[in-house]
């Protein structure tokens, strides 16, 4: 196995760490400072709504993958289990739950504060509700709200569907979080916010378009899941988001103006050998070494669908501040893993085009039915569609039990050589590659 | 007796003819028929009934076929039932199905409605989402324009309009199937052992492949017979089985339950039949708005509706209390996670009612039982000679 070295920061990075840092330790200190916690999930999340409030938002899903990262996902899965558990079920629900048993201690080893609402606003991913009814019985007594979002099933959002989500977040969630925060919504305020998400988005999707240029100046999976954060969690709407982003933006440019490939923690990659579209999460507990065989290879991801499970910018959605709750509704609905199956084929093909892609890998996660059910159809279609290579990997998202380096490295290198053959045949035949 | 085990094999026959000879026979013997086979759990078949349709229950291959080209759709860690399904669709079991529904119950379900999407099977393929706010004005709404949209995928077909007639009538014949199928359960839970719960299991699961008006004949024969004498009362224990509502297990997992000492009083493997509980308004100028309120308010528990403010354990309790049950059996397909994720919550309600429980996985076509017989033995021994 590899033994990571230590990381390189770029600013972004540095701005980054102190946001987090500074969410968890304000976090750590809610009750003192009088601050409402919610509880909720990243895709669809409701964030300007709960800042809004000047309510703390703490999402389950990144405290399990923080864990995984920290390499406490295994203890607390096995915890999870030995209380009924089954083995079959989502990971990040077990981590969670584990982490809760063992005293609720975030990522920077602070407590994360008990909730005072429980924000069941989730997207595309029906275990989500499951882990809030799990969730609402460990905190008995605490305020819940639920907002129900329908899924993209004619693979389009409808005005009916719209109507619906608004008339709950006017009716129930909205009033609920009035409740629990002892204040009025601002609709200025959480107008100036969408204003400021505006701006972030615009140069996020900036910052994965710039993947189309060849060499890519980013990784737009490993590295894309840190420059996602800020944007799909606590700080959509805030300046410091907007700060974060100009400042990637930035950096990005510089990259491109020098020619440089993309950064990763041991430096830069040296050549741009395959360029490539990844589908599905990324393995959290072995995440270094993971990205670390792609890097070695030279293989960039230069677009991926993980990195849009909170929100598809880059195919035009935008919040919109003078219809904030029409566009939260849509943002909600907007999210990848609420797109039909159809609908995520037509995607990963734009992709592959727009962003010339030598290869299709899917990263299929045990934990996750949401994403995996019906991969093995999507690689097929793709195949056909674009006649590419595909590739197909299996890991789990926290569970280090479902992370077999030596058989992932083995099934990548062949993958790899797949495409380096195909690459000089292409070139044999005088196809342009 | 001869007649009424003649009853139990066409039952059984028909629970588990994965070519759905009988509804196809229906369809075709009149135009403008339509066939809608639908996924578990619950369903509306009445809006179905209403424009000359047959709404088919699709419970997955079972033990009954073997899968080939279904492996190659799923991964390893993902149920047994969609595999199934895809075999079944792949080898043209479901040709003269004209629609498909796929009800709002899990990922996996929801995203095998996308995969008959692609592979083109039947006219239309829905997702049928139900809604997790049980306001009339917000939920309510929302779960009718779902059924409008089902109707005129219908109407798109044959062209059959529904009128409040019409579905006042269907909804009336489905009242009486959910009212005699519960007067089953009721005498079972007296004389367990006059029809036992794989036999039951054959009426039932038969009754998602005919029209309704056909099975609420064949209920009434089985409660006629049932309500004098038959088999032998045996020393058994008395058990609800919870978490089998998708993914059906294999007769050989409920004959074994049943032979290693449990009398099964309740279960949920046919659940969607019995998902209302009580009537449907029958007599109304809205019957969409009756089904609506029937829905919102009448439900039974399950792992697929969001339950806080009526939480399944609490409920399941309930059940095994009014069922006298000695014992709850959890009894969920492997890598299900609705019944999986709710397992614990529920052992916990158990536990705190005093009711014990054992649980085991399954796929539907699970071969050995051997385990889960000396399992439920034990179970059975324990409860007899210390409850």
């Amino acid at each position: 196995m590899a033994n990571p070295k230590e990381a390189i920061k770029e600013k972004s990075m540095v701005i980054q760490k102190d946001m987090l840092a500074k969410q968890f330790h304000e976090l750590s200190k809610a009750k003192e400072l009088g601050k409402k916690v919610v509880y909720t999930f990243v895709p669809g999340n409701l964030t300007e709504l709960i800042l809004a409030f000047d309510m703390l938002p703490v999402y389950p899903e990144i405290n399990a993958l923080q864990s995984g990262m920290r390499k406490r996902s295994g203890s607390y899965i096995k915890d999870a289990e030995k209380i009924g558990f089954s083995e079959d079920v989502c990971t990040y629900v077990k981590c969670d739950i584990g982490m809760m048993l063992n005293g609720n201690v975030g990522p920077t080893g602070e407590k994360l504060p008990d909730p005072d609402l429980l924000l069941l606003s989730y997207t595309g991913c029906f275990t989500f509700m499951k882990w809030f009814e799990n969730l609402e019985r460990l905190y008995p007594g605490v305020e819940i709200a639920m907002l129900h979002t329908p899924y993209q099933e004619d693979g389009r959002i409808t005005e009916e569907q719209i109507s619906y989500m608004v008339k709950q977040l006017k009716e129930d969630v909205i009033p609920k979080m009035e409740k629990v925060s002892g204040k009025k919504l601002d609709y200025d305020r959480l107008s100036k916010m969408l204003e400021n998400s505006v701006k972030a988005e615009n140069l996020w999707v900036k910052i994965l378009e710039s993947a189309k240029n060849k060499p890519s100046p980013i990784d737009s999976y490993f590295a894309g899941v840190y420059y996602m954060g800020p944007l799909n969690t606590a700080f959509r709407g805030t300046d410091i988001a907007v700060e974060y982003y100009t400042e990637l933006y930035n950096e990005i440019q510089e990259r491109i103006s020098q020619g440089l490939l993309p950064i990763n923690p041991e430096g830069e990659i040296k050549e741009e050998r395959f360029r490539l579209v990844i589908e599905g999460p990324p393995n959290w507990t072995n995440f270094r070494e993971f990205w670390k065989i792609f890097y070695d290879m030279g293989a960039v991801i230069v677009a991926s669908t993980y990195t849009k499970v909170g929100g598809l910018y880059d195919h035009g959605f935008r919040h919109e501040p003078d219809k904030p709750l029409e566009s939260l509704s849509k943002y909600c609905m907007g999210c990848y893993t609420n797109l039909n199956l159809p609908q995520r084929i037509d995607l990963i093909e734009h992709y592959i085009k727009e962003y010339s892609a030598d290869g299709f890998l899917i990263n299929s996660i045990k934990s996750c039915n949401s994403f995996s059910a019906g991969q093995l159809l999507i690689m097929r279609e793709i195949e056909q569609r674009c006649s590419i290579a595909v590739g197909f990997i299996e890991s789990d998202l926290v569970d280090p039990r479902y992370f077999s380096y030596a058989n992932i490295k083995n099934r990548l290198e062949s993958y790899f050589q797949m495409l380096e053959q195909r690459k000089i045949i292409m070139q044999q035949e005088g196809v342009p590659v | 007796m001869k007649q009424f085990n003649e009853l139990l094999a066409s039952c059984n026959e028909t629970a588990f003819d994965l070519r759905f000879t009988k509804a196809k026979n229906w369809k075709l013997a009149e135009k403008n028929r339509l066939l809608v086979g639908f996924l578990p759990i619950y369903f509306p078949r009445e809006i179905v009934c209403a424009v000359n349709g047959l709404a088919v229950g699709i419970m997955g291959a079972g033990d009954r076929k073997q899968i080939i080209k279904g492996d190659a759709f799923y991964q390893s860690y993902i149920c047994h039932l969609p595999r199934g399904i895809i075999e079944m669709a792949l080898d043209d079991n479901l040709n003269h199905f004209d629609g498909f529904v796929f009800p709002a119950i899990c990922d996996c379900v929801r995203n095998l409605s996308g995969m008959f999407k692609i592979l083109k099977k039947g006219k239309f393929q829905r997702y049928f989402d139900y809604p997790q706010n049980f306001d009339p004005s917000i939920g309510g709404i929302f779960y009718r324009t779902e059924m409008e949209r089902m109707v005129n995928d219908m109407f798109n077909i044959n062209g059959v309009k529904v009128t409040v007639e019409g579905l006042n009538k269907a909804i009336k014949l489905y009242n009486r199937n959910r009212k005699l199928i519960e007067t089953i359960y009721d005498l079972r839970q007296e004389f367990p052992w006059r029809l036992s719960a794989v036999e039951t299991y054959y009426i039932l699961r038969a009754g998602l492949a005919i029209p309704v008006e056909e099975h609420n004949k064949v209920l009434e024969d089985v409660i006629e017979e049932i309500s004098n004498e038959r088999g032998e009362p045996m020393d058994n224990i008395r058990v609800v089985v919870s978490g089998s509502f998708c993914e059906q297990p294999p007769i050989g997992l409920i004959k074994s339950i049943e032979m290693s000492g449990c009398y099964i009083v309740d279960d949920d493997f046919m659940l969607g039949p019995r998902w209302i509980q009580g009537d449907v308004a029958s007599d109304t100028d809205d019957p969409f708005g009756a089904l609506t309120k029937a829905y919102l308010n009448q439900s039974t528990f399950s792992s697929a509706v969001y339950d806080v403010g009526n939480p399944k354990g609490k409920r399941l309790v309930e059940l095994a209390k009014r069922r006298n049950a000695d014992g709850v059996i959890f009894c969920a397909a492997s890598f299900c996670d609705p019944a999986l994720l709710d397992r614990p919550e529920l052992q916990k309600e158990c536990d705190a009612a005093g009711i014990p429980h054992i649980n085991f996985q399954f796929h539907e076509n699970t071969g050995q039982f051997k385990v889960i017989k000396e399992q439920a033995g034990t179970f059975s021994d324990s409860i007899k000679l210390w409850a």
